[in-house]
């Protein structure tokens, strides 16, 4: 990815819909991959695949639980099963068949998280997964992807399925979203992005929060704060060497995600960072409470996980660590 | 194999079961030895299988739900000529292959599935079967399971999916008898009327008497009745069969037994 490059809104797309596209284009190049649904199909765009290859979608009914270990059978008879329902449900009603079947037989099954993080908007708290990061990071032989707008989620999916062996989560949106890297991206699992460069201070942010860290360093600039932008999209195995090079050179960063401030993207980089080179670290996210009804735009900018918050705390930081 | 000759593979199996459960101090002594019949006919009779390749592509799936039980397997690997049978004797050990419930991570040839959080194997057997199916081959899934472990929640959904997905090549097999860690299955949570669930959730149930190998190879043999039908067989067993001191007393659900006693509870088992 170029961080020399200014990156513009592409125009507004859902990551889920990245996601369905990117499984039908994997099961397009694999007869292996086969897809799971547990009732809420068209929402997380798995109807894509499902209309393609109706003979490979398997519907399992509202029974997550039975449909996770199911993965694991199918993952050991030879298939490469894509579970996807909401990430309140796909990740926190199955923990223990993923910690079970799926990650302590190491299986290659890829579990999709839609509807992750506060943007899910007016459902409200019950279907706001905002610790689907925490669960899934402490699983031993877990991948865990992140993207950051649709084409990433796209290609997410594609390096899931064709450039890993093991257990893969992936969580994505349901908000029209800004789609602003170029398509036909590879994503590498396990390596960083480095959107922008700045020696002052480091944002680094996951998922929809990549957009609003760019959009704070731009208007950061204007001021000659120079703040360093990074992706992580993949948060397990997180890359060690992208975050202790920002804390050596910026000596502060900042973090963002829609997920619980504990045992997140924040909680990962502050790992890293303490053990390697200690910086002080300010983790943006939920504030160890749960979401809320409203529109999206409205909880985002209620619970501070917008660019104006992280330009706020970036200047905060600046000032508290010069 | 003659009834006779499966006789005495349960016999040898039940034997391993004590040796390895007294030299590692801790294990499940009653239900590994109330199952050893049934694993004796599916082993030596029902599975197909190699144990000289133990991924061979067309092998039946034997899932082991409970995974607790694991001492019953490993004896029925070992005597099938998976891997050598004085390894039984480093059960439960640090940097064993023989985890304390089945570890795949650990390399034990003929281990289809880490498993021992209860309530999963139907499913990982639903997902098997289905691949079976998907792929048109012929081999079968077969899973064990605990009576105390139908009151998980999560064997009903796979259940369920095992009967909307016309699973007939799918054959679970219940342990039933009647206890668990608690006590009596009847007082820690009825599960009865269990032939009635399973039929209402869209299975044949067939039953068979536990510790007649005849009657159990007729049963298993007898599976699918119907096309498109998954089959339950309910074995009724007596937990800690074949030890005097032990059959059917739940104490010995998770109990090892002492390692002075060995040699007179296999003396036991041979000569009653
Ligand atoms: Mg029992």
């Amino acid at each position: 990815m170029d961080s020399n490059k200014q990156y513009h809104n592409l125009g507004d797309k859902p990551t889920r819909l990245g996601f369905g596209q990117g499984l039908k284009e994997a099961g397009q190049r694999n007869p292996r991959v086969v897809a799971l649904g547990a009732d809420i199909t068209g929402s997380v765009n798995v109807n894509l695949f499902k209309e393609e290859f109706p003979g490979r979608f398997f519907s399992l009914g509202i029974a997550e639980q039975n449909a996770a270990a199911v993965c694991a059978g199918m993952a050991l008879s030879g298939l490469i099963p894509v579970f996807t329902t909401y990430a309140a449900f796909s990740v926190m009603r199955t923990a223990d068949q993923m910690r079970v079947s799926i990650c302590y037989n190491n299986v290659h099954t890829i579990i999709g998280g839609a509807h992750a993080g506060i943007s899910v908007g007016p459902d409200g708290a019950t279907h706001q997964a905002l610790e689907d990061i925490a669960v899934t990071r402490s699983l031993p032989n877990m991948t865990v992807l992140s993207p950051c707008d649709a084409n990433q989620t796209h290609q997410a999916v594609i390096a899931a399925i064709e450039k890993i062996n093991g257990p893969v989560y992936i969580r994505f949106g349901r908000e029209a979203a800004p789609n602003f890297t170029p398509e036909n991206t590879p994503l590498v699992p396990g390596k960083g992005q480095c959107l922008k460069e700045g020696e002052d201070i480091t944002i680094i942010a996951t998922g929809h929060m990549v957009w609003h860290a760019l959009q704070a360093a731009y208007t950061l600039e204007k001021d000659n704060i120079n703040a360093r932008v990074i992706n992580i999209h993949t948060i397990k195995p997180i890359d060690k060497e992208i975050i202790i090079r920002a804390a050596r050179e910026t000596k502060k960063i900042v973090t963002a995600e829609e997920h619980q401030v504990t045992g997140g993207l924040g909680a990962a980089v502050t790992e890293v960072s303490a053990q390697n080179y200690p910086v002080p670290v300010k983790i943006t996210g939920m504030p160890d409470c749960f979401g809320e009804s409203g529109e999206p735009k409205e909880l985002m900018n209620k619970y501070g996980l917008s660019s104006q918050n992280l330009e706020k705390q970036c200047r905060i930081m600046m000032e508290q660590t010069p | 194999m003659s009834v006779r000759d499966l006789e005495k593979q349960s016999m040898r199996i039940r034997e391993w079961v004590l040796r390895s459960i007294a030299e590692a101090g801790s294990g499940h002594t009653g239900g590994s030895l109330g199952l050893a019949d049934v694993f004796a006919v599916l082993y030596f009779q029902i599975l197909r299988h190699r144990p000289e390749d133990p991924s061979w592509a067309h092998r039946d799936r034997l899932v082991l739900s409970i995974g607790h039980v694991a001492p019953v397997l490993y004896a029925s690997l070992a005597l099938s000529g998976y891997f050598p049978e004085e390894e039984l004797l480093t059960l439960r050990k640090l940097g064993s292959r023989l985890q304390g419930h089945p570890g795949r991570d650990h390399g034990l040839p003929g281990v289809e599935l880490s498993a021992g959080s209860l309530g999963q194997g139907l499913s990982v057997s639903v997902g098997m079967a289905l691949s079976a199916k998907h792929l048109n081959t012929d081999w079968r899934g077969y899973s064990i399971h605990g009576d105390g472990e139908l009151q998980e929640g999560a064997i009903w959904e796979a259940a369920m999916s095992a009967a909307h997905h016309k699973l007939d090549n799918l054959v679970a097999i219940v342990d039933r008898n009647h206890v668990q860690i608690d006590g009596y299955t009847k007082e820690v949570m009825e599960i009865e009327p269990l032939e009635d669930k399973f039929r209402a959730f869209g299975w044949e149930v067939l039953h068979c008497d536990g510790h007649d190998h005849a009657h159990i190879r007729s049963t298993l043999q007898n599976a699918p009745i119907t096309p498109g039908v998954p089959t339950v067989v309910i074995a009724k067993t007596n937990m800690g069969k074949g030890v005097p001191h032990i059959e059917n007393d739940y104490r010995w659900h998770g109990k090892p037994l002492p390692k002075k006693e060995l040699e007179s509870f296999i003396n036991a088992l041979y000569h009653g």
